[in-house]
């Protein structure tokens, strides 16, 4: 449990800068380790998607070099930006802030998993953005003998674009708890299992539960976001930091209700639009 | 400065972008989850402030829900 001093209106006079790179171990840091772990898993599952795409189709040398690139680009913004915002930015606001922004984002998260559960938004099919990104990639200029700057330039901008919103993740939530270390390593695992894993297949993976670890993560943001914006603006949560797996619950507990309601209420809708059609 | 074919300079064209990310990101297809956070916000530090921070943290999650579902619904209807 975190000490009582963090859950003090403002910042103490004297009150020593919070550290980072300390990789520190209670419910916070597990909560986040997973949120982080899930967010750059699913991430990185669409990011592979493409990074095999072009290295089917352009070659694998540069589509690997293109990945490795972007990861280490990704990897320069968290260490550069990381340290710097907890040195520079006072803890209420910075806790406001990223609240806010995991609140807004997380919610946009469980939205659209709760919309694909239940059938009202199509899934994430990697199997048609393969396919897809395969016939662009294909219909380019034919790929020179060594480097391939097409295949690069594909694979770098696929793993960066889909790495920002885990570096924003990572820097938010590592950020805000003091645990940027964990949160950078939980993300660089996920990234490396994945990275694994798609060299095991050598192709997209269209049967991983993309949906659910997506809805996972949102809980987990929302429930950071509510956290952590709460305690900026004045909350004393009881429980402290133990607040945050009772808020996981809570929400998940409400997202299984409005899926079951839905899933209820769009299994009669098809009943009724059956019998109509047998009238 | 580089003008592009707008005639807006390299940092003109940087700050459109970084604008775009972040209206894309926050707010993007879904802006009553943007105005729903900001209620939420608002609401919780004017109990946190006026009435009791128990009151809060009791009002803060139930605006989170609500705003899930209304946001669901919205989107049910559309999709």
């Amino acid at each position: 449990m975190r000490s009582s001093l963090l859950l003090l209106p403002g910042p103490l006079p004297d009150a020593p800068r919070p550290t980072v790179d300390v990789v520190r171990v209670d419910s916070s840091a597990i909560v986040l380790m997973v949120a982080v772990f899930l967010a750059s898993a699913v991430e990185m599952i669409e990011a592979l998607t493409i990074v095999v795409a072009a290295g089917v189709s352009r070659g694998w040398r540069s589509a690997l070099e293109g990945g490795a690139a972007a990861i280490v680009v990704l990897g320069v913004l968290v260490a550069a930006l990381g340290p710097a915002i907890v040195r520079w930015v006072p803890i209420n606001s910075l806790r406001v802030v990223v609240g806010a922004i995991l609140l807004v984002f997380g919610l946009q998260w469980l939205r659209k998993a709760v919309l694909r559960a239940t059938g009202y938004k199509p899934k994430h099919d990697e199997n048609a953005i393969f396919a897809k990104q395969v016939e662009d990639l294909e219909g380019r200029e034919p790929r020179s003998s060594g480097r391939d700057p097409v295949g690069f330039a594909v694979a770098f901008k696929g793993v960066f674009l889909e790495g920002v919103e885990v570096v924003i993740i990572v820097l938010t939530l590592g950020t805000t708890d003091h645990n940027l270390g964990l949160a950078a390593l939980a993300a660089a695992a996920a990234a490396v299992i994945v990275a694994a894993i798609g060299v095991v297949v050598a192709r997209q993976l269209a049967g991983v539960p993309e949906n659910t670890m997506k809805m996972a993560v949102g809980l987990m943001l929302v429930s950071f976001g509510s956290f952590w914006s709460g305690e900026g603006i004045g909350v004393r949560w009881p429980g402290s930091d133990l607040a945050i797996p009772v808020l996981v619950a809570l929400y998940g507990a409400v997202t299984f209700i409005v899926v079951r309601a839905l899933n209820a209420q769009k299994a009669r809708e098809t009943r009724k639009v059956g019998r109509a059609e047998l009238a | 400065m580089p003008n592009s074919r707008d005639g807006a300079t390299l940092p003109a064209r940087w700050l459109r972008a970084f604008w775009h990310f972040w209206w894309d990101f926050l707010v993007g297809d879904t802006p009553e989850l943007f105005v729903a956070m900001l209620v939420i916000l608002g609401v919780t530090l004017l109990l946190a402030k006026g009435v009791s921070t128990t009151a809060a943290w009791v009002a803060m999650p139930a605006l989170v829900i609500a705003a899930l579902v209304a946001s669901v619904l919205r989107g049910r209807r559309a999709g």
